[in-house]
């Protein structure tokens, strides 16, 4: 638990939050506030970046090693956080790789990767009716 | 031997499935394996219930490694019951699937559909049997990216926007999780739901672990569309194969419920004075919203399938209010909700694919005087949709009936209101449909096509659920004594 004295410390021994709070908030910025889907998807990634950040940098002690039991070492460093990040970062590539593979089918069918231009043509298409939509990718 | 065994074979059976299914390239063969494995997985889930109901708390420890430390999977009252919901919509919606799926998606990728609908079996099943916050994650992306592929599939190229969407909220809400769940390793040094659970009185009510409630709460509510993130949802639900979308419906959405029950009652409660953060009041408001505006866009769409998402959209409004009720009563009606919801929703959405099948179209104006051609189907259409409305005899009802003993137990009456606008908005959406297919004349553009009832193998699983919807409405002895065996476990650990 923090005390007082250790919230002191300030800015500077809360560096790696820092970074991890603004590439938060500038992923997540993208994601809401570009239309054009790849650009999306690279704020998504900065997003989950951050969260890399956030496990990793607590899990390091400076001064401290793997944790291997020997007599030269006494500081370890937790290791169960860089396992869970190798998982997180796994489930990120996916994830980008799954969106981008659905953008270039986005792209085949709709001939945009804009997300204004599929919206209108969805609008357009849904005056013609579900019927008409169907099967069109078959 | 094996019984000892039950909890990690859940999971097992359908993870190792998907990549069998998609080596041997067949859809025929996939199809297969895909049921009998889902009929695997709902016997283990019952073999586990019942366990459960009568020796208590099933701990299995993944790779021997002892709980704090390994991978435990902890199967209690509640999480015995969404294994047992799951599973029995897998096993119902599987045999639906052949002929759905035959129709709706070209057959070179029939064999994928099957290894990605086990994927997310398996997903799923993960997330409500693992007791550890960063395996609930894993399985939640398993369960995700393999519902995205699907939702893709859709016919319509309307799927693919749907499903990037739905891609990109997603993964958002599961980001926000695992922030959440990285602030709380952080203070308590543990990922074990029930290690957590007792170190959390350490750390308090300190600003990380507030923090981590809220992460944890936005996460979850987008992945289980609580209005207002519920945008994604629509689109998913009308996009997808109607095979996906009745499996989804039922299951994608209760599982993060449940989820989000565990950490609210499970972790937070134990300690923390839900009190510090307005969190059940929020979902109080949420939720009366929820009831009735995502109804009331559902009483002015134009296609069957958006209603019924708009409708899901309101039907998960009702589990989350039960929620922030937080006494037995609303408690019970979340928990029964989830099963009760699953089971008629999962109808509707069959119901639908053998209405597209038929009349090409699930435009309601495409539908007028359907149930001259199609009596059987709209009969079962409108008794799913008076479970919706929560009349007397249909499972709906339990709930609505418990969610209001609730709420006058805790004199929230403005609760009740909401409840009953919204119960008068579902049936102003369930009549748009009687309208239509009993008191309009036929289409005139149809009038000439000679379209029938829908094929049996499309209705025989649907109409099984329909008579659920009533079973379940009658003898509660079941659904409502297991729902009310696990909301106890829940508020048991209350302070």
């Amino acid at each position: 638990m923090l005390t007082g004295t250790e919230i002191d410390m300030g800015f500077s021994s809360h560096y790696s939050y820092w970074v991890t709070i603004l590439l938060m908030v500038a992923g997540l910025y993208i994601v809401v506030a570009r239309s054009n889907l790849i650009k999306k998807l690279v704020g998504l990634a900065i997003f989950q970046t951050s969260v890399y950040l956030l496990y990793i940098a607590p899990g390091k002690l400076i001064g401290g090693t793997a944790p291997i039991a020997a007599e030269k070492f006494s500081v370890y460093s937790n290791p169960l956080p860089h396992v869970l990040i190798l998982t997180a970062i796994v489930v990120g590539v996916a994830t980008l790789a799954l969106g981008l593979a659905l953008v270039v089918r986005i792209h085949e069918s709709y001939g945009s990767i804009d997300e204004d231009d599929i919206l209108e043509a969805d609008q357009a298409g849904a005056d013609e009716g579900t019927a008409a939509g169907r099967g069109e990718r078959a | 031997m094996i019984v000892e065994h039950l909890p990690a074979l859940q999971v097992v059976i359908p993870l190792l499935a998907a990549p069998v299914i998609v080596l041997l390239r067949g859809g025929r063969a996939g199809w297969l394996i895909a049921t009998l494995v889902s009929w695997a997985a709902l016997g283990i889930a019952v073999a586990l219930l019942i366990q459960v109901q009568s020796a208590g708390v099933i701990s299995y420890a993944i790779g021997n490694w002892p709980p704090p430390w390994g991978i435990e999977y902890r199967v209690d009252a509640i999480n015995a019951f969404v294994l047992v919901l799951v599973s029995l919509i897998a096993a119902v919606v599987l045999p639906y699937a052949r002929p759905s799926i035959a129709a709706e998606v070209p057959s070179d990728r029939h064999y994928l559909v099957y290894a990605m609908f086990v994927l997310c079996l398996c997903g799923l099943l993960g997330m409500a049997i693992t007791g550890d916050a960063f395996n609930i994650f894993v399985f939640l992306e398993i369960s995700s990216l393999s519902g995205y592929v699907l939702i893709a599939l859709g016919s319509n190229r309307r799927a693919l926007h749907a499903a990037f969407q739905y891609l990109i909220m997603g993964t958002i809400g599961a980001t926000f999780y695992i922030i959440g769940v990285g602030l709380l390793y952080l203070m308590t040094g543990t990922l074990n739901l029930a290690d957590m659970a007792a170190r959390i009185a350490d750390v308090g009510e300190t600003r990380p672990v507030l923090a981590a409630l809220a992460f944890i709460t936005v996460g979850l509510s987008l992945k289980m569309a609580l209005f207002p993130l519920h945008v994604w949802l629509p689109g998913a639900y009308s996009g997808a194969p109607t095979a996906v979308a009745a499996f989804m419906a039922g299951t994608a959405t209760k599982v993060s419920l449940y989820v989000l029950m565990r950490f609210v009652f499970g972790i937070f409660g134990v300690r923390l004075d839900l009190s510090v953060l307005p969190l059940l009041d929020m979902l109080a408001v949420l939720s009366a919203a929820a009831m009735i505006v995502a109804s009331l866009v559902a009483v002015f769409e134009r296609d069957f399938r958006r209603l019924l998402a708009y409708s899901s959209v309101a039907q998960i409004g009702y589990i989350t209010l039960g929620l922030s009720l937080a006494n037995a009563e609303g408690m019970t009606a979340s928990v029964v909700h989830l099963f009760n919801h699953a089971i008629a929703k999962t109808a509707l959405f069959m119901l639908v694919g053998g209405i597209l099948l038929r009349a090409g179209s699930d435009r309601l104006d495409v539908l007028a005087g359907l149930a001259r051609r199609m009596p059987l189907t709209c009969a079962a259409v409108v008794v799913a949709g008076l479970s919706l409305i929560g009349v007397p005899g249909t499972a709906g009802f339990i709930t609505k009936w418990h969610l209001v003993l609730g709420a006058v137990q805790d004199g929230h009456w403005w609760m009740v209101a909401a409840i009953a606008a919204s119960s008068l908005l579902a049936a102003a959406y369930v009549w748009r449909f009687v309208e239509m297919a009993y008191l309009s004349p036929e289409a005139t553009a149809r009038a000439g096509d000679a379209y029938t009832e829908a094929p049996l193998a499309w209705l025989a699983p649907a109409l099984l659920m329909v008579a659920a919807s009533v079973y379940f409405g009658l003898d509660t002895s079941w659904s409502l004594g297991s729902a009310r065996e696990a909301a106890a476990v829940l508020l048991g650990g209350l302070r």
